[in-house]
Order: C-alpha cells, then sequence, then structure tokens
C-alpha cells in the first residue's frame, strides 16, 4: 500500500474530523434553514464521536506518519479524547443559544457554527500530534481561524466584533512570533522535526544563542494560545465579548491542545542543556500566570472576565506540571487539563443556563445574588465548580494541584509549589465570593433557568465529577496519564 | 470485621443528602430535616461509645483499621485510631446531637441546608481523627472549612461575611504551607502512612522548617497568638451552634495536629523549638487573658478565653513529658465541653434578649435561677474548680511544664488568676445586681430542652474532674508512644529560664495521673 494510505489510517480522527466538518457543510448547506443548526450541530457531535472511536484501535506504541511530520501515540490520544469530549459538549451547550433569537429578532443560530468548530477541533487535534513545527503552525492556524470567526460570531453585537477582532490582530502577531522562533530554530538545527533538533540539540557542547533565541520566540507564541501571563492581555476582552458558549469552547478544549503541544514541543526537540534553559523561562511564566491570575480575578465584577483570569490561573498551575519536565510532572498536567476543562465547562454551562428577567445573558456577577433560593440546584452545581476552581479538597479540583505541585516539589522546586499555593489562596478568595454572592446575598433580580435538558445533564454529570465522588475516578484517570506521559519518554530511567 | 469508622463517616454524608433532599413544603422540611439530624447524630453517638467499649486500652497501635487503595496513586482510604484519636472523636460525637438540638428552634431559615452543613461537618471531624494516611487527614482537615464557611456566611450575625471569609483565608493559607511540607516528607520517606512516617527520621535540618509549615497551620488552627484574630471574628458571627463545633472539636485539630505530627515526627525540632511555643503561650495566656477582662461582648470574651486555654495546651504539649501531654489532651476534652457549655449558655440569653452584650443583663440569679447555677458550674469549670475537668487539664498542664521551663509555668499560673478574674466579673456581671432592663427581667428561665442540652455536659464535666482516669487510660499508651519518640533529645536553653534538664518521662507521679506510671512502664 502507497505510505500515504498507511498515513491517512495513522491518522484516523484527523481524516474523520476533515471528511466530516466538510460532510457538515454540505448538510448545512442543504437542510432547511429552520432545521439547519440543530441537524448540523447533532451530526457534528456524531463526528466528534466516530472521530474519538477511530482512537479506541489506536497502537499502544508510537507510530509516526506523513514522513514524520505526525506522530500517533498514547500522549496524543489521551488529549485527543479531552479535546473530543470538550469540543462535543461545546457544540451541545450552544444549541440553546443557537436557536435563540438575537435583539433584532434574527435567527440567530447559522449552521456555520457548528462547522467552524469541527474545523478547530481538527486543528487541536493536529496540534497535539505534530511532531514537526510546520504541523505544529498548520495546526495551530487551522484551530485559530475558525476561533476568530467564532468569537465575532454574533454579527450584530459590536462587543463580540470587537472581541473576534482583537483576538485576531493579536493571535496573528503571536503566530508571526513563532514563525520567527520556527525560522530560527531552523536556522541553527538544520530541521524542523522534533527528533532531528533533538538531536542537534543534545550534541550540542556549548548554549547556542540562536537557538535559545528560537525557543524563547516558540515558547512566546505558544504562551499567547494558552493565554499565560505575559501574553494573557487578550483573554478577557474575548472571553467578555465573544458569545459565552464560544468563551466556554476557548476556555477547554484549545487550552488542552495548546498545553499538550507546549509539553511535547518542550520535551521531545529541547531535550538536556535545552531543557534547563527553558524551565527558567517557564518558572518566570508558571508564577506571573498563578500571581496574576489571582490577584487581578478579585476585582472584577463580570463573570465570564472573572472565568478568564481564573483560566490564566489555572494555566499557570498547569505548567508547574510542565516546569519539571519529569514524566511525573506531564502526568499531572494531562490530569490537571482532563480536571480543569470539567471545571470551567461546568461553570460555563451554569452561566448559560441562566436567563435574566429580561431576556438578556447573565453576565454580572451581582445577577447571581441570591441564586440558592430561586435555583437551589444551579447553585448547588456552581458551588462545587468554585470550591472546585479553588482547589478545596475533598472536591476533585484539589488533586490535580496536589498532583503538579507534588512533582514540582519532587524536582526540588520548592519555591515555585510554595508561591503557587499563596496564589492559590488569593485566588480562593474571589471564588468565595460567588459562593457568597449566591448563599449569603438576598436575591436581587430572579433569574430563569432556561436550556436544554441536554445542558442540564451535562451540568449535573460535571459537578458529579468535580465533587468528592469524583475522586473514585482518579486512579483510573492518574494510570490513563501515567501511560501518555510515559510515550514522551521513550528512554526515560527513573530515578533511584 | 465491620468497617465502623468508615460507616461512622459515610452515614452523616448519606444522611445530609437525604436532609437537602427532602420533600415537603418549608415547614415540613424543616422538621424532617431536624429529626433526621438529631437521629443521625445520636446513631452516631452510640456507635462512638461502641467504639470505646471495644477499644483495647492497652495499646498504642491502631484499631479498626480500614485499608483501601481508592484514590491510587495519591491517597489510600486508610482509617484506624490510637487513644488519642478515639477520646476525640468522642468528643465530636458528644457535641454533635447538643449542637443539633441547640438549633432546634433558633434557626429558622433554610434549616435543611443547615442541618446538612453540620452533618457534612461531622463527617469531616471524624474522618480527620480517624485518617491514618497523611493526605487524607489533610483532606478531611482542610474540607471542614467548607461546611464551617457556610455555617458561619449563612447563618451568621451581622458582620457574617467579613468573618467567613477572614476564617476560611486565615487557616487556608496555613494549610497550604503544611501541604508543602506534607509533600516534602511523603517524597523523602516514600510513604503516605502516617505511623510509618511517625517512625522515620528525618534529617534534623529539615525538622526544622517541616516543624514551622506545620506550626504554620496548627498554630493558626489552634489558635496561637498571634494568629488568634480570626477566632473572636468568627464565633462573634458564627451561629451557637456553629461556635460551639469551633470551640469544641475544630480548635482541638491544632492540638491534635501537633501531637499527630509536630511531636513525633519533627521531634529534635520540637526540643529546639519549645522556646518558640513556650513564649508564643506565655503571651498569649497574659496577653488574651487581658483583652477578654475588658471585652462587652459575651462571645467575643469566652473566644478570648479559648485562645487562653488553649495557651495550656500548647503548653503541655511542648512540655514534651507524660503528665504535659496528657494534661494537653485532657485540657482538649475539657476545653470542648466547658466552652462549648459556655457557648450554649450564651446562646440560651442570646435566644431571648437577640444581644450578647454583657452590660445588657444582670440580675439573672434572680430572674432565671437554674440558667444562673448552670452558668455558674461551667464558669467555675472554666476557672478550673478542683472537682470539675479544668482542675484536672491545668494540673497536669502545670505540672508536666514545670519540669521543663519554671518560668514559663509561672507565667501560665498567673494566667489561672487572670482567667478567673475575668470569668469571675462576667459572672458578676450577668447574675448578680439588677436587671438592666425589663426585657431582662421578662426572660424566662432554662426550659426541658435547654436542661436536656446542658445536663449531660454538666455530668461529663464532673465525671472528668472526679474520675478523669476513665478518660486519660485509653490515651496513655499512645502518649506514651509520642514521649518515647521524644526522649534524649536536646531541649533548647531557654534565656529566661532558671535550670533545663533532658527529657524524662514521669519524673512526679501526681495525686490524679496514678497512670503515669503504668505508660512509663509501657515503652
Amino acid at each position: 500500500m502507497h505510505p500515504i494510505f498507511t498515513s491517512i489510517a495513522i491518522a484516523g480522527p484527523e481524516t474523520v474530523l476533515t471528511l466530516g466538518s466538510l460532510a457538515a457543510l454540505m448538510l448545512g448547506t442543504f437542510t432547511h434553514p429552520a432545521k439547519a443548526v440543530t441537524t448540523t450541530s447533532l451530526f457534528a457531535v456524531a463526528i466528534l464521536a466516530l472521530a474519538g472511536f477511530t482512537l479506541l484501535d489506536a497502537p499502544a506504541a508510537s507510530v509516526w506518519a506523513f514522513d514524520g511530520l505526525y506522530i500517533a501515540d498514547a500522549f496524543a490520544a489521551f488529549l485527543k479524547v479531552v479535546i473530543l469530549v470538550a469540543a462535543a459538549a461545546s457544540v451541545l451547550l450552544a444549541l440553546p443559544w443557537l436557536q435563540g433569537r438575537d435583539e433584532d429578532g434574527a435567527l440567530r443560530g447559522r449552521f456555520e457554527y457548528p462547522v467552524l468548530m469541527l474545523l478547530a477541533t481538527l486543528g487541536l487535534t493536529i496540534m497535539v500530534s505534530a511532531n514537526d513545527l510546520l504541523t505544529l503552525y498548520i495546526g495551530l492556524e487551522l484551530a485559530a481561524l475558525p476561533s476568530y470567526v467564532l468569537a465575532a460570531f454574533a454579527r450584530g453585537d459590536s462587543r463580540s466584533a470587537e472581541a473576534g477582532l482583537k483576538y485576531f490582530v493579536l493571535g496573528a502577531l503571536a503566530s508571526g512570533i513563532l514563525l520567527y522562533g520556527i525560522t530560527l530554530i531552523y536556522g541553527f538545527s538544520g530541521s524542523t522535526q522534533f527528533d532531528a533538533i533533538a538531536a542537534v540539540v543534545s550534541a550540542q557542547s556549548e548554549r547556542s544563542l540562536g537557538l535559545m533565541f528560537g525557543i524563547v520566540f516558540i515558547l512566546a507564541g505558544l504562551a499567547f494560545k494558552v493565554s499565560a501571563v505575559p501574553f494573557h492581555m487578550w483573554t478577557p476582552d474575548v472571553y467578555e465579548g465573544a458569545p459565552t458558549p464560544v468563551a466556554a469552547f476557548f476556555s477547554a478544549a484549545p487550552k488542552v491542545a495548546a498545553l499538550g503541544l507546549m509539553a511535547r514541543v518542550l520535551i521531545v526537540a529541547f531535550p538536556g542543556q535545552a531543557a534547563a534553559d527553558w524551565q527558567q523561562i517557564l518558572i518566570f511564566i508558571a508564577i506571573s500566570s498563578m500571581v496574576l491570575g489571582a490577584v487581578a480575578a478579585v476585582a472584577q465584577s463580570n463573570f465570564k472576565r472573572l472565568l478568564a483570569y481564573s483560566s490564566i490561573a489555572n494555566i499557570g498551575f498547569a505548567l508547574v506540571g510542565l516546569t519539571p519536565g519529569t514524566p511525573q510532572g506531564i502526568t499531572a498536567l494531562l490530569f490537571y487539563s482532563v480536571v480543569y476543562a470539567a471545571m470551567t465547562l461546568g461553570s460555563f454551562l451554569v452561566l448559560l443556563q441562566l436567563r435574566r428577567p429580561d431576556g438578556a445573558p447573565v453576565e454580572a456577577m451581582a445577577d447571581l445574588a441570591g441564586l440558592s433560593k430561586t435555583q437551589p440546584k444551579l447553585a448547588l452545581a456552581m458551588a462545587v465548580f468554585m470550591f472546585s476552581l479553588a482547589g478545596i479538597p475533598p472536591l476533585l479540583g484539589f488533586w490535580p494541584k496536589f498532583a503538579v505541585f507534588q512533582a514540582a516539589i519532587a524536582a526540588d522546586l520548592l519555591a515555585l509549589a510554595i508561591i503557587g499555593f499563596i496564589a492559590s489562596v488569593v485566588a480562593a478568595f474571589y471564588y468565595l465570593r460567588i459562593i457568597k454572592i449566591m448563599y449569603a446575598d438576598e436575591p436581587g433580580v430572579v433569574l430563569a433557568s432556561e436550556g436544554s435538558a441536554v445542558n442540564g445533564a451535562m451540568i449535573a454529570g460535571a459537578a458529579l465529577f468535580c465533587s468528592p465522588i469524583g475522586m473514585l475516578a482518579i486512579t483510573p484517570l492518574v494510570a490513563a496519564a501515567t501511560t501518555a506521559a510515559a510515550a514522551l519518554f521513550p528512554n526515560y530511567i527513573p530515578a533511584g | 470485621m465491620m468497617p465502623i469508622l468508615s460507616i461512622m463517616i459515610l452515614l452523616p454524608v448519606v444522611a445530609a443528602l437525604v436532609v437537602a433532599t427532602l420533600p415537603g413544603d418549608e415547614a415540613e422540611r424543616a422538621s424532617r430535616a431536624r429529626v433526621v439530624a438529631l437521629a443521625t447524630t445520636l446513631v452516631e453517638f452510640a456507635a462512638g461509645i461502641w467504639l470505646w467499649v471495644q477499644f483495647d486500652q492497652t495499646t498504642a497501635a491502631f484499631q479498626f483499621t480500614e485499608d483501601l487503595p481508592l484514590f491510587a496513586p495519591y491517597l489510600t482510604w486508610s482509617l484506624g485510631i490510637d487513644g488519642i484519636a478515639l477520646m476525640l472523636i468522642e468528643l465530636s460525637v458528644f457535641l454533635m446531637p447538643l449542637c443539633i438540638l441547640a438549633s432546634w428552634v433558633s434557626v429558622k431559615k433554610r434549616v435543611p441546608e443547615y442541618m446538612a452543613a453540620f452533618l457534612f461537618m461531622e463527617a469531616l471531624m471524624i474522618g480527620t481523627f480517624a485518617a491514618r494516611d497523611i493526605f487524607l487527614f489533610y483532606l478531611f482537615f482542610e474540607g471542614g472549612l467548607i461546611p464551617m464557611f457556610l455555617i458561619i456566611g449563612i447563618w451568621g450575625g451581622a458582620r457574617r461575611i467579613y468573618a467567613s471569609y477572614k476564617f476560611f483565608l486565615y487557616t487556608l493559607l496555613g494549610s497550604v504551607v503544611m501541604l508543602v511540607a506534607m509533600l516534602w516528607m511523603v517524597g523523602t520517606a516514600g510513604t503516605t502512612d502516617i505511623a510509618a512516617l511517625s517512625r522515620f527520621d528525618f534529617p534534623v535540618d529539615a525538622q526544622f522548617w517541616l516543624f514551622l509549615a506545620f506550626f504554620a497551620s496548627f498554630a493558626v488552627k489552634m489558635p496561637m497568638w498571634p494568629v488568634h484574630t480570626w477566632l473572636p471574628d468568627a464565633h462573634v458571627e458564627a451561629p451557637t451552634a456553629g461556635s460551639v463545633i469551633l470551640a469544641g472539636v475544630l480548635l482541638k485539630l491544632g492540638g491534635y495536629g501537633f501531637i499527630r505530627f509536630s511531636l513525633p515526627m519533627f521531634p529534635d525540632a520540637s526540643a529546639q523549638l519549645i522556646w518558640l511555643v513556650f513564649g508564643l503561650s506565655m503571651v498569649a495566656v497574659v496577653y488574651t487573658s487581658l483583652v477578654a477582662l475588658v471585652q462587652q461582648d459575651m462571645k467575643k470574651l469566652i473566644a478570648y478565653s479559648s485562645v487562653a486555654h488553649m495557651a495550656f495546651v500548647t503548653g503541655g504539649l511542648f512540655a514534651l513529658n507524660t503528665q504535659g501531654i496528657e494534661g494537653a489532651m485532657v485540657m482538649m476534652l475539657s476545653h470542648g465541653l466547658v466552652s462549648g457549655a459556655l457557648f450554649l449558655c450564651v446562646g440560651v440569653i442570646y435566644d431571648r434578649l437577640h444581644t450578647r452584650e454583657i452590660g445588657r443583663y444582670g440580675g439573672l440569679a434572680d430572674t432565671m435561677p437554674k440558667y444562673a447555677v448552670v452558668l455558674l458550674f461551667f464558669t467555675m469549670a472554666s476557672v478550673g474548680l478542683p472537682a470539675t475537668s479544668g482542675f484536672v487539664a491545668e494540673f497536669l498542664v502545670l505540672i508536666g511544664m514545670y519540669q521543663t521551663s519554671t518560668w514559663a509555668t509561672f507565667v501560665l499560673t498567673t494566667g489561672i488568676i487572670l482567667g478567673a478574674a475575668y470569668m469571675l466579673w462576667l459572672y458578676a456581671r450577668v447574675a448578680y445586681g439588677k436587671a438592666a432592663g425589663d426585657d431582662t427581667r421578662a426572660m424566662p428561665d432554662l426550659n426541658a430542652r435547654e436542661i436536656a442540652i446542658l445536663a449531660p455536659i454538666i455530668i461529663v464535666t464532673l465525671w472528668m474532674g472526679i474520675y478523669p482516669k476513665s478518660f486519660q487510660t485509653p490515651m496513655q499508651p499512645a502518649i506514651a508512644q509520642v514521649v518515647a519518640r521524644l526522649e534524649g533529645r536536646a531541649l533548647a536553653t531557654m534565656p529566661t529560664d532558671m535550670t533545663m534538664s533532658p527529657i524524662r518521662s514521669a519524673q512526679i507521679a501526681p495525686a490524679v495521673s496514678t497512670q503515669a506510671h503504668a505508660a512509663e512502664g509501657g515503652h
């Protein structure tokens, strides 16, 4: 068989998503406009599920495709499952919003929404399977371009347009920086393939300034994608301006993919001496993200902005897991990304489920006042997510934090752990504030709960997962994450 | 064997879920919630008694052990209790039904949620004392913040929001520092088992930092001066039952932490840093007693007196000998009963007059004679009158401390006098003199429910005061084990001290602690 067919077979999820997104486009075009959104969305979920099924018979060992541009291994498979589930949840949670009407009465939903989601998801899956700087770039851009459009999806809303434009301009800048880094790396190592770069890097006796610059530029570009400080500025504005379902999508799947991508590039392509260099950068990024995410969120009054800062802080915590560059750390990072995706999607879901009496979506934190009296179930779910995000045991959200800091301490990064924990105390303050608003304040506007039963079920599922009951998932989840992390370290011999 | 500890932890959780999802309209739900909560806590109490009866008092080993590798690789569900944990569990399950009864009528809004929060609280407290895995301990220890935050924040007084934040963030900050130390310890020792960690010899210079990290958490929980400031705020704003649990059980977590972790795991650092603990305890006793003297708010006064009593606990623990540690344990139990009861007494008159201002009362000995007697009893118990539990505790602590530092003992003894001053003055202002107003005069005396709440505490307080052996015997093997671990460590010389001797256990055999000999012979 021609190698191209073998490669296509190895890249199962991507193949399904590519064909599926084209089919979804056709389906949307030829369906009655009134039904197009629902049909295409459900079709998109089916495609995502199908892409997930192709992962079932994924080989245990790492397999390369497309002349080494692409890699299918346990690490990629783990992340793809998370991405596909998060993407499917994002498509489903948008449905009630899409079926609604804009302020000017026009039907809000256009079937392009699920199609764009599919394309973005395709980009995300390519990112985590990238074994070459060029694949990495293609994946990133494929994920980014639909995202820009999605951010501006509410056409009538000037804030949404502003969010899309801001995201696009800053994203383009970050891509430029990233590309510049890629060219530098290529210039100094002679290759764009991770293994080849690693071979050159390990063979070097002295530190190469060019490579260093390359790493810095690549990290800057990737830090933008995960919205880590100091490249986080777009996040609060985009989260606030973009329609809430879109912000929910941005907060989960792309972050998971970008974290995975970052882990693979750094661990596979820049081992040894270079690892010590990028570790310094990561320590800075992690600390500043945790601290800024915690401190800046305190002053927010808009719930979506708050969640934006919360995601900045969480990315900081997740990067603590990446910093040691050990299998233990990567395991913790993967565990973190799963739990984080559940917590943040859950919080957005609760927000989406609520409606002000005037029909406007809920955004101000003050709107949630007394929610425990008007909507006790949703308030309880939100409280679970908030305590979980704050990292208070016995809620599940504590354990990923525990895991990343355990990895950091095992690698003698004590200062990082201490600063991180203190930042988490500051962060606890604003999560507690939400709980206080919901439970201790008197109800102001009475919020209605409207939204689909599907969303309700997803909230219940996410809340159950984040609750202490979810701790039962630790063992299987960490076992899977350990296998996945091991794929990045084929030659790793544990110390001692 | 029946997994009794797991059942005791899970039963309140299940009951809490039942309570939160009861059917019916608001009034029906409230009354059903009260009944379910009371029934559950009584069952827990019965289970606690069964635990005590079945407990083997001759061994320091953990009993009723359970091991389930549920949450591997991070922690295991391993439970078990020794005598120290047993007595603190008894205290928790004893106070819990009383808390439910105390909230029977005074809590009117959101009764099911309130009861559910208390039941969760009970599960977490039992879990904290029963955990044999260091991270499982942390889970329960930290988890207790959530229900307490809600209890203060939702059902508290006027400044409840401020108080609940302060309580939560203060204790959380202390705890995360401890967590870093725990992670390091587990990484170094390669086990999460508390018993194994207690036998592991950490390097002496590392012990110093680990001790301070744990100290950050336990000193806040305890609370010790100068990190005690969250306590008066939390007490003043918490509902009565919340205060009882806070003073009765949650403050014991700090002392329990010291005896379970700090002393056996960092024996060298403990011996080296007694100047720190003694110094803070000395300041605490004198300073908070003086502060208590000038309080106008009854709850605040009792809260400050708690800080002073807790200083006796730290003083006794860091005497590092049998009498001191035993005295500290009895002090914790005694304080749990007495200060819990005092908060209940405040609650009784607060329910009638809705103020805690001392000046608004007076003459209660005339108008509420039964109440005045009960209040007098607990005032005396708090002061440490012989035949009450407080006396046993203070006496043992001072005997223990005297062997380690005479100066510290001297200052703490002054604290007893100051304690008598503020408590008796409080009693004089509330019970004697003239009633401050007609509404004060019109207050009805204790009703049957209130007597039913307070009578058991009176009985146990007297029991502990007259025959403390029942409470000391189960703890002695475990305490002997801790002391054995501490024996021979180099003590720091305190600059203010006259003589210092290396630690010996049981130099003096006081009358109230005849069992100390047996404990000494045990190792």
